[in-house]
């Protein structure tokens, strides 16, 4: 069951709440390999994609997933909006309240910003990424991905490589999968890495093949040139050179590892086309699942999994 | 006009004492005992505390140029509330107070409108811009208390040394805001593990410990009175701590929020509790309240940092920096402080009242006959659940709406007269 008004984050669900999600997904994705991609199950229903931040596959994929569904979708993106005549989040929150959209997708550049949304709206609010908090729905298109390679998550080990002190992605799948029972590695620079972060249950590594003897799964994240410019690393070159990953990197995981990334891929920075492409690569069936994963959640959050009037 | 307070405690840090005793006020002085008559009003303090008035030596009245926020009158009518008889402002006005005209407004101003006497605190630069010094000296002519450029510290080594030594011949204490800009770096909350799972960039400890470092070395080297505000991080209270053991004229505050609260009260992205220093760790918490007990801090103030609704409705990242203190200190400084045994009821009045005065060099915060009454009446027993709507100020962002509070003032009494009753 998923009882909560929205989704905002994975720190606080639980495995029952966390498998629901994926068990969920599974129908779906049965949906989208058909060649008629579409049930009416959300007809009349309006999901309204807000996006404070450019995104192509995140947007890209809660549009498709409104429409498999056949709900109504309309996306606003803060260059075209009132947002740009600097409207607050909070009254642009209460104008899409009062159109009436049944769910709200909001991506935006600071945290919180959906918590403050989901606050102010009686639409369910499904947090699309926020700042450097978290990106729930990415962390359970890993999930799903993960599942389906290997019937489950207890047991694994996941190694996330790249700046986690930035990333919402790493911050998700932490939570997810260890709720689920795996051990998650985190690596990276230590001018990257968040304070205490080992009291969250994931490991911190600062080499990249200690990092990787053994793992299951390594999920390689996106380097921004930006952090560089703040200082915050030497350069995309020794950045490479020490976190990047290679096939000699990679054979010291295990024989049947799975290389993920969230995109889009930096080519040369953290993949290269022998990691990126190789056999081990799953990051293809990532955007597949993703759409997915967000039908299944538009699909709980209107109704769906009858949730409760406590939450409003 | 003529007062009698009958049958208190009194607490006099001043000379010490603490017992039960009448306390007479004639034209607004403290006075030896008299008979009454028929105009003299008698106050019934029996089970109640008698205090010399309580002075926040680190407030923001946002007067002039932030009316929307706080003005004088309102600032020091929750000042009386609060049971405070006197309030020290910071220079971060619009214009900054960084010269003797606005000095002599706030004064003007604070004398036409103000339930509070109101001691102002010029800037140390003009502009507060940390680059040239501001008129110190004239400030100091036309009543600056104090001198400080609070939330936007002098970065310039050099400009606090010189900032120094020019206050030394003022007889003005400097009041410092420990932030290391290059460290803070844009944070917004306590760097740590709550900062890390809200993913809100964190202020590490060392932004402030490291400026704390430097204004002590800089205040033994110049011999300047330097007065650092609202510590937070266990390591500044060990640094101030080392300071005061050595003999520098160093002396130090807290404030309510910090001794109350960790770094928790900012989950999920509660921009009432977003203030600068930011609210840290439990070890934190806990070495303040040591700080407080040993000496080593040797005030309470509430960095009052009054802000509007729609102000702090706003994403985390957005909301400015405060919170506003007048109105729950005392009842924090009872419940958390005092009821727990940490302090004393004369340690807190000393923190209070006589040593913000004598730090400030104000002529307040005692009993002893001759001296101004100002006298702030203490109910130990009382109980009150914080509601903001109930503020006299402006300001509602308090992070401590719906806590139960136990100990608060019930009578202020500014120059002999009432400037709040409950």
């Amino acid at each position: 069951m998923y009882k909560h008004k929205d989704l905002l984050g994975l720190k606080d669900l639980t495995a029952e709440e966390l498998s629901f999600l994926l068990d969920t997904a599974r129908p779906m994705k049965e949906v989208i390999s058909r060649p008629i991609k579409k049930v009416p199950t959300l007809r009349g229903r309006t999901v309204m994609n807000l996006f404070y931040e450019n995104s192509t596959r995140t947007r890209g994929s809660f549009e498709l997933a409104a429409k498999y569904l056949s709900a109504d979708c309309v996306n606003i993106s803060s260059s075209s909006s009132s947002v740009a005549k600097g409207e607050s989040l909070y009254d642009t929150a209460r104008t899409i309240q009062a159109q009436g959209a049944d769910v709200i997708v909001l991506r935006h550049p600071m945290s919180g910003a959906p918590h403050m949304l989901a606050k102010a709206v009686k639409a369910a609010v499904i947090n699309a990424g926020d700042g450097a908090h978290e990106h729930p729905t990415q962390a359970l298109l890993d999930l799903f991905t993960v599942r389906e390679h290997r019937g489950q998550i207890a047991g694994l080990t996941v190694t996330i490589i790249g700046d986690i002190l930035h990333s919402r992605v790493a911050r998700s799948n932490i939570w997810g999968f260890t709720t689920l029972g795996a051990e998650v590695r985190v690596c990276g620079p230590p001018t990257l890495m968040p304070a205490e972060l080992n009291q969250t249950g994931a490991r911190v590594f600062y080499r990249t093949e200690e990092a990787l003897e053994g793992a299951d799964v390594v999920m390689m994240l996106r380097i921004q040139a930006e952090r560089q410019q703040q200082g915050l690393f030497p350069g995309l070159r020794e950045y490479s050179r020490l976190y990047g990953l290679n096939r000699e990197r990679l054979s010291l995981a295990k024989p049947d590892v799975l290389v993920m990334h969230p995109g889009p891929v930096n080519r040369g920075v953290e993949l290269g086309h022998d990691t990126a492409d190789g056999p081990e690569s799953v990051i293809e069936e990532q955007v597949t699942n993703g759409v997915a994963v967000r039908m299944a959640l538009l699909y709980l959050l209107t109704g769906g999994g009858a949730h409760n009037e406590a939450d409003y | 006009m003529k007062l009698i307070i009958k049958g208190g405690r009194l607490l006099d840090p001043a000379s010490g004492r603490d017992e039960t005793a009448d306390v007479y006020v004639q034209a607004g002085i403290i006075s030896s005992p008299f008979a009454p008559d028929e105009n003299t009003e008698i106050i019934d303090a029996t089970g109640k505390l008698v205090a010399p008035g309580f002075i926040d030596m680190h407030v923001h009245l946002r007067e002039p140029g932030y009316e929307y926020k706080e003005t004088i009158a309102t600032g020091t009518a929750a000042a009386a509330r609060g049971g405070f008889t006197g309030v020290a402002c910071m220079p971060n006005t619009n214009p900054v107070t960084d010269n003797r005209f606005i000095i002599e407004f706030i004064r003007r101003r604070a004398a036409e409108s103000g339930q509070a006497n109101v001691y102002p605190i010029g800037a140390i630069s003009r502009g507060s811009r940390g680059e040239e010094l501001a008129e110190l000296g004239d400030m100091r002519d036309a009543g600056a208390v104090a001198f400080s450029d609070d939330g936007r510290p002098v970065s310039d080594a050099g400009l606090m040394r010189r900032a120094m030594q020019y206050c030394r011949m003022l007889d003005a204490p400097v009041i410092s805001h420990c932030e290391e800009k290059s460290l803070a770096a844009g944070g917004v909350m306590h760097e740590g593990y709550q900062s890390t799972i809200l993913g809100l960039k964190g202020i590490p400890a060392s932004a402030e410990e490291v400026m704390v470092a430097r204004d002590i070395i800089l205040a033994a080297e110049t011999g300047c009175p330097l007065h650092i505000a609202h510590l937070s991080t266990a390591g500044s209270v060990a640094l101030v701590r080392e300071a005061k053991k050595r003999g520098y004229p160093v002396t130090a505050e807290a404030t309510p929020q910090h001794f109350t609260l960790t770094d928790r009260a900012v989950a999920l992205y509660n921009t009432a509790a977003k203030v600068n220093p930011p609210l840290r760790g439990d070890q934190d918490v806990q070495a303040l309240r040591e700080g407080l007990a040993d000496g080593t801090i040797d005030v309470i103030a509430t960095d009052h940092a009054p802000h509007t609704f729609d102000e702090k409705n706003v994403e985390f990242d957005l909301a400015p920096f405060g919170l506003v203190g007048l109105e729950t200190a005392v009842g924090l400084v009872w419940t958390e402080l005092v009821h727990t045994g940490i302090l004393t009821p004369l340690q807190a009045v000393a923190k209070l009242a006589y040593h913000p005065a004598r730090i400030l060099g104000i002529d307040r915060g005692k009993l002893t006959e001759g001296s101004a009454a100002d006298i702030t009446i203490i109910d130990p027993g009382i109980t009150e659940i914080v509601d903001p709507e109930r503020f006299a100020g402006k300001g509602k962002n308090t992070p401590f709406a719906g806590r139960t509070l136990q100990g608060l003032p019930v009578i202020t009494i500014r120059s002999g007269h009432c400037s709040y009753t409950v």
